[in-house]
């Protein structure tokens, strides 16, 4: 690989470049999926169950159909010999029960907002009314709402051809685990419930279908437009290549957005059938019964640990539910949690069983850090919970059993090798940071004086696997797809740079981050890089942004690109110079013969020669172009510690967050504000899991969270002033030593903050409070505890 | 249908109406402003934000009709991109990195152009509370209190500016 | 989502509104800032056949000073309330309150006749008229009639108006010297509709509260005067015990609902808590 710049301007990589993306984005100047409207755009409206469970009986429409402005009604029966099955792409076990999705029910609804019908209108207003004359007769069907419940003997069943609500049981072993806890003193368990989330990303799902002949352009708020192009083919046989998927500006998705809807395969086939532009726009509260939702896991957790509070092993048993189908990785979401309940801890035997759970519920899927969360929450409360048991402080009892820096690379209990991390550092950095000995002081004093308003704090020392993925992993776990990245780079006439890559950006800031690194890899300017991504006719390979992999996988893509384009411009420059080409030297965006300096010629001036082809050396084809994949051989593994500190009002219950501290390790950055800002964003979602939001249903079945109104997702006005900071272990496992950093905030902070509200009321006999921490369940918890003089008063820190 | 006259980022616009239809897609759907975006159905989000007569106003939760003869100010109608003719709060959120996705942006900068309006020098408190009506997904919020903060400097400092400027010719004229 | 279909009227006038309405029929709604009413037209919570638009009728904006009392225009905003100099020196409850409505947004278009007829018993309004006496104004094609605000909240999202009345305003008693007040309001999340609310006034002389107005906000199907608490303290010297002790009578004769946010047992516990800090507060101890 060739040099880095010495020499022109400051490096771009590791520079807080603004970002390119907020000029359309601060004016209002963006091109979101709802605000494309071709001429003759029809728009679709659906009708929803409003059942859990259901048989269809008999949809009449024919009302709906003679309604002004109504071009066209459809009902599942309608659309069933073309619609196809929403894809699985991760059969996690041979066994794995995966029952049909049709993207439209035909005999039987599963879950509340599950789409029945739908009406095309020349306008949303038309659409929306006609849904009122579309009548349907439902056969109702017992609901299924609890896991447990439904794993029960004699249970009602979702997909009764399944016979089971049982999707698969998948396992991992490594080590003795039933001798380790046997012979263990200190031995505890622990249930812990992961709520249900709806990831709520800003932008609400919107799709356009617009036909052209044989072809098909589809414009979709998605984070995956090169998998689901690949899925529509799939879904609907309409050949791949007829098939062009845009992801035009994106608004968020959070892993909500990577999926393959039933709207999106329906949006092909109507406009299939109408021969017009169709476009269907989600409303919030449609979304929020329909969007997947994350999270949802009953966790059973044993550890056994010395009585120094060293870990021997771990025990993990999950129920994770399913909802009523199977979406694009909804039963692989759980299993990636399998790698990460070890957390950052050494131990002897470790057991990972996970069954998968069908209900008549929203089907679940990735949502931010997609596994990893939970399984960081269940092994961080259970370190505070083991401090608590033996009278350690919570650090201390984690330096006794992390992974200490002179041990990398590491390969774990779950079978992962940790290339690289100094916990150590973090940790350290986070204490002064925070100010942890005040605090501990200022929570004995209250304590002292019985202050009804308590203060905790909380610890969280988590790692997680990014760059998603290896390849040959993702094989190994039946996963059906690769896990590589690509990107090209093309020298414009001009000496302008274009990039094009895979990773498919929804707010990232991919479009700077990417050009930082080529600007410096090719040095050229910043501004004359434009980067191109989030549509199959400009990147027409890519898979797409999640898992936190874009910048460990694409970004290291890219770094190949530029340095093939570099490889060829010295071929060029060595010939236009009469020199040799081990001669040259390439800094600062320059060619320049070794030994003399002023004969040289810049790589864009060799881009404007390449393009007059006029004295190229022979067999050199004219163009300054190339094209990398990269495919990484580890994950990489971002960690941190976050240490939260809580005041609960014992008497409301009402807990407010005083301060946070992340200090992060996300090896490599390329651009510190954008990383930060990652942190932030993290930090809000992984807070709002432990204090607020909660996808609730009845037993019925029916979602009770609908709307913003109930569905509670913080406000600047409910969070705090964040800390935050980095230490830099480079990951080793890409050149760029990079490891991500779109989750890390998510992962670790939700029981950072659960943690800090336990052990506010640790003197109350408290060792729980299940999330969301509302008032009512601190209150609960606090009034349920054996008081401050009871038992439960001698755990916590020292 | 009830014929309207709005004026909208400084042109008028005459049109009749459904009584139902919603400002927000008076904006997008018919006029083709589609700068302003829709992020719920409960007016909690705050995405569709816009001056109504100078005062934040949820655009999902007005008729078209209410809006006739008043004067409508979106995020298009306040800086040219390109011309560094940006408002000082769209270049603060750019120089602070107050957005990512950028859905909530447009109202979220005209709820904090509101914020200003009403108190020029606010807290950081001040303004966390003074934005509880727009959500964010992505930023946390910690640099969109930033970026209020900044172009709170920055548009006294250009407001005191003008003011010696103003002062400046005042003395000119009278010696 | 999208409204339904609906007739449009817009009232020049209280005059042409109330007989809009009467022409209109049952299923006609008045439209005033409309912020909790779009919502509800928005998710086919509401079909009205008809809204009636008194948004641009300027005399219900208005807030005047008759004596011993303000009247405040069933118009006037909530923005406009909370900075209005009379309210603010002769209501301040209602100034405090107000300005933990919704958001800044919703209080330049929301009105406070229009929160008060909305009659939400979550709402934070109803209770601060409850406690503070207020007299609400009908006018229909009958006439006019002035509702005491303790028969105005008749049930659930209920108020006593006709369908053919219209709230024009709110008489509100004059405070004197010698009150402090305080509205309590305790929600998850800053957006959120309170859990519970505590309106309260005290009237202090010479260390003991001579006079309590206490009101629940979410306590009921409508809002509750918390009339026990009143009669404990009144003529009670001000300590944080009496106030504690006071506090505790406040889920006297409620009946909390329960729902997502919070449980009937949680909310009357909360009230307790609420109401005991209100008075403390109020009472400036």
């Amino acid at each position: 690989m060739s040099a880095p710049a010495t020499e022109g301007p400051a490096p771009e990589i590791g520079s807080p470049r603004r970002r390119s993306e907020d000029a359309r984005l601060v004016t209002g100047r963006t091109r979101w999926t709802d605000n494309l409207q071709p001429a003759g755009t029809l728009h679709v409206a659906y009708l929803r169950s409003p059942y859990a469970h259901a048989a269809i009986a008999r949809v009449d429409a024919g009302r709906a159909r003679d309604r002004p402005g109504v071009v066209a009604v459809f009902t599942g029966a309608d659309l069933a010999a073309e619609q196809g099955g929403l894809p699985c792409a991760w059969p996690v076990t041979e066994d794995m029960k995966h029952p049909d999705h049709p993207p439209m029910a035909v005999t039987e609804v599963r879950y509340v907002g599950e789409p029945v019908a739908c009406v095309v209108a020349r306008d949303r207003y038309a659409a929306v009314d006609a849904l009122e004359d579309v009548d349907v007769d439902y056969t109702a069907l017992p609901a299924v709402v609890d896991m447990e419940e439904a794993l029960a003997e004699g249970a009602d069943l979702v997909h009764a051809g399944l016979g089971t609500n049982r999707s698969y049981t998948w396992v991992y072993k490594n080590g003795d685990l039933d001798a380790a806890i046997r012979d263990a003193p200190v031995v505890l368990e622990r249930r812990y419930v992961q709520q249900r989330l709806i990831p709520t990303a800003m932008e609400p799902r919107a799709v356009l279908c617009v036909p052209e002949g044989d072809d098909f352009t589809l414009y979709s708020a998605t984070q995956i437009p090169h998998i689901l192009r690949l899925m529509l083919a799939t879904v609907t046989e309409i050949p791949e290549h007829r098939i062009r998927v845009v992801a035009p500006d994106v608004g968020g998705g959070f892993g909500s957005k990577l999926q393959v809807y039933g709207e999106e395969v329906l949006a092909l086939l109507l406009a299939r059938r109408l021969g017009h532009p169709v476009k269907w726009t989600e409303s919030r509260s449609e979304g929020n019964m329909t969007v997947h939702h994350g999270r949802d896991q009953i966790q059973r957790l044993t550890l056994g640990a010395d009585r120094d509070g060293r870990i021997r092993g771990l025990k993990v048993d999950l129920l994770a539910d399913m909802g009523a189908y199977l979406m694009l990785v909804t039963p692989g979401v759980p299993l990636l949690g399998a790698f990460m309940f070890n957390g950052i801890y050494k131990m002897d035997a470790y057991s990972f069983t996970c069954s998968g759970v069908f209900t008549t519920k929203t089907p679940t899927d990735a949502y931010r850090g997609a596994g990893r969360p939970e399984a960081t929450f269940g092994i961080e409360r259970l370190m505070d919970e083991l401090a608590a048991e033996l009278g350690l402080d919570p650090i201390e009892v984690r330096r006794r059993n992390w992974i200490t820096r002179d041990e990398f690379p590491y390969e774990t209990v779950s079978g992962l090798t940790y290339d690289s991390g100094d916990y150590e550092a973090a940790t350290d950095k986070a204490l002064e940071l925070f100010g942890y000995d005040a605090l501990r002081a200022e929570q004995a004093e209250r304590r002292g004086r019985r202050d009804p308003v308590q203060l905790g704090l909380g610890v969280s020392t988590f790692t997680e696997m990014c760059g998603l993925a290896p390849s040959r992993v993702l094989g190994s776990l039946a996963y059906g797809a690769g896990g590589w990245e690509y990107a090209s780079v093309r020298m414009l006439p001009s000496g302008k740079v274009e990039v094009v890559t895979g990773a498919s950006a929804h707010g990232q800031g991919h479009e700077t981050a990417w050009a930082q690194i080529a600007a410096d890899r090719l040095g050229v300017p910043f501004d004359d890089v434009k980067v191109l991504h989030g549509d199959t006719a400009v990147a027409h390979k890519g898979m797409d942004t999640y898992g936190s992999r874009s910048l460990a996988v694409g970004g290291m893509a890219l770094y190949s690109a530029c340095d093939k384009v570099v490889d060829k411009a010295r071929t060029i420059a060595a010939h236009l110079l009469e020199a040799a080409e081990q001669d040259l030297e390439f800094a600062g965006g320059r060619f320049s013969v070794r030994g003399v300096r002023d004969e040289g010629t810049t790589i864009q001036e060799v881009a404007q020669a390449t393009f007059t082809a006029h004295d190229l050396p022979d067999g050199i084809e004219p163009t300054l172009d190339s094209d990398a994949t990269f495919d990484p051989d580890n994950f990489s593994f971002p960690h941190g510690t976050h240490l939260c500190a809580a005041e609960v009002d014992t008497e409301t219950g009402m807990v407010r967050l005083r301060s946070y501290v992340a200090v992060d390790d996300v090896g490599k950055v390329v651009n510190p504000m954008i990383v930060e800002g990652q942190v932030h964003g993290g930090l809000a979602q992984g807070i709002a899991q432990a204090l607020y939001e909660e996808a609730v249903y009845d037993a019925e079945g029916n979602l009770t969270t609908t709307t913003m109104a109930d569905y509670l997702v913080p406000s600047a006005a409910d969070l705090p002033e964040f800390t935050t900071d980095r230490t830099e272990t480079p990951a080793t496992s890409n050149a760029l030593g990079v490891k991500g950093v779109g989750e890390a905030g998510t992962i670790a902070s939700t029981p950072a903050v659960v943690n800090a509200i336990v052990d506010a009321l640790r003197p109350f006999g408290v060792k729980d409070v299940p999330m969301p921490c509302t008032p009512e369940r601190v209150w609960r918890a606090v009034r349920d505890g054996t008081g401050p003089d009871g038992p439960g008063s001698t755990g916590g820190a020292r | 249908m009830p014929p309207i006259r709005v004026e909208i980022d400084g042109t008028a616009y005459e049109d009749d109406v459904e009584p139902r239809l919603l400002l927000v897609h008076y904006l997008r759907d018919r006029l083709g402003k589609v700068g302003t975006p829709i992020g719920c159905d409960t007016s909690n989000c705050g995405a569709c934000t816009v001056l109504l007569d100078g005062l934040s106003a949820k655009s999902c939760a007005v008729l078209a009709v209410q809006a006739d003869g008043r004067d409508v100010t979106t995020i298009e109608g306040l800086g040219v991109p390109g011309t560094g003719r940006e408002h000082p709060m769209q270049r603060a959120f750019h120089e602070e990195h107050a957005l990512q996705c950028g859905y909530c942006t447009p109202g979220m900068i005209m709820a904090a152009i509101d914020l200003l309006r009403e108190n020029a020098d606010p807290s950081a408190d001040e303004i966390r509370q003074g934005l509880e009506g727009n959500l964010c997904r992505c930023t946390g919020y910690q640099n969109i209190v930033r970026a209020v903060r900044r172009a709170s400097a920055d548009m006294r400092q250009g407001a005191a500016q003008a003011q010696d400027a103003v002062q400046g010719r005042e003395r000119g004229a009278a010696s | 989502m999208i409204p339904a279909k609906f007739e449009y009227v817009r009232a020049a006038s209280a005059g042409e509104a109330v007989s809009a309405l009467a022409q209109a029929g049952e299923d006609a709604k008045i439209l005033a800032g409309g912020q909790s009413l779009m919502p509800l037209l928005r998710l086919r919570l509401a079909y009205p056949d008809a809204l009636i638009d008194v948004g641009r009728i300027e005399a219900l904006r208005e807030i005047r000073d008759e004596g011993g009392a303000l009247l405040i225009g069933a118009m006037a905003t909530h923005h406009q309330v909370v900075r209005d100099p009379l309210v603010r020196a002769h209501a301040p409850l209602i100034a405090a309150a107000t300005a933990t409505v919704a958001d800044p947004a919703i209080r330049h278009r929301g009105t406070f006749g229009g929160a008060l007829a909305h009659a939400d018993p979550a709402g934070d309004l109803p209770a601060v008229a409850l406690a503070l006496d207020a007299v609400l104004l009908a006018r229909s094609p009958r006439g006019e009639r002035e509702i005491p605000a303790a028969d105005f909240f008749v049930d659930w999202m209920t108020s006593a108006l006709d369908p053919d009345e219209l709230l024009t305003g709110v008489r509100v008693p004059k405070l004197g010297p010698g009150w402090g007040v305080h509205y309590e309001k305790f929600h998850r999340t800053a957006q959120a509709w309170a859990i519970v609310g505590v309106a309260c006034a005290v009237r202090r002389e010479r260390g003991a509260v001579e006079d309590a107005r206490v009101a629940l906000t979410n306590m009921g199907p409508v809002p509750v005067r918390a009339t026990a608490v009143e009669r404990f303290i009144e003529g009670r010297t001000v300590s944080s015990s009496s106030l504690r002790a006071a506090g505790e009578r406040a889920a006297e004769g409620t009946s909390p609902p329960t729902d997502l946010h919070g449980s009937a047992e949680y909310r009357a516990h909360l009230a307790t808590v609420l109401t005991a800090r209100a008075l403390t507060a109020a009472a400036a101890v």
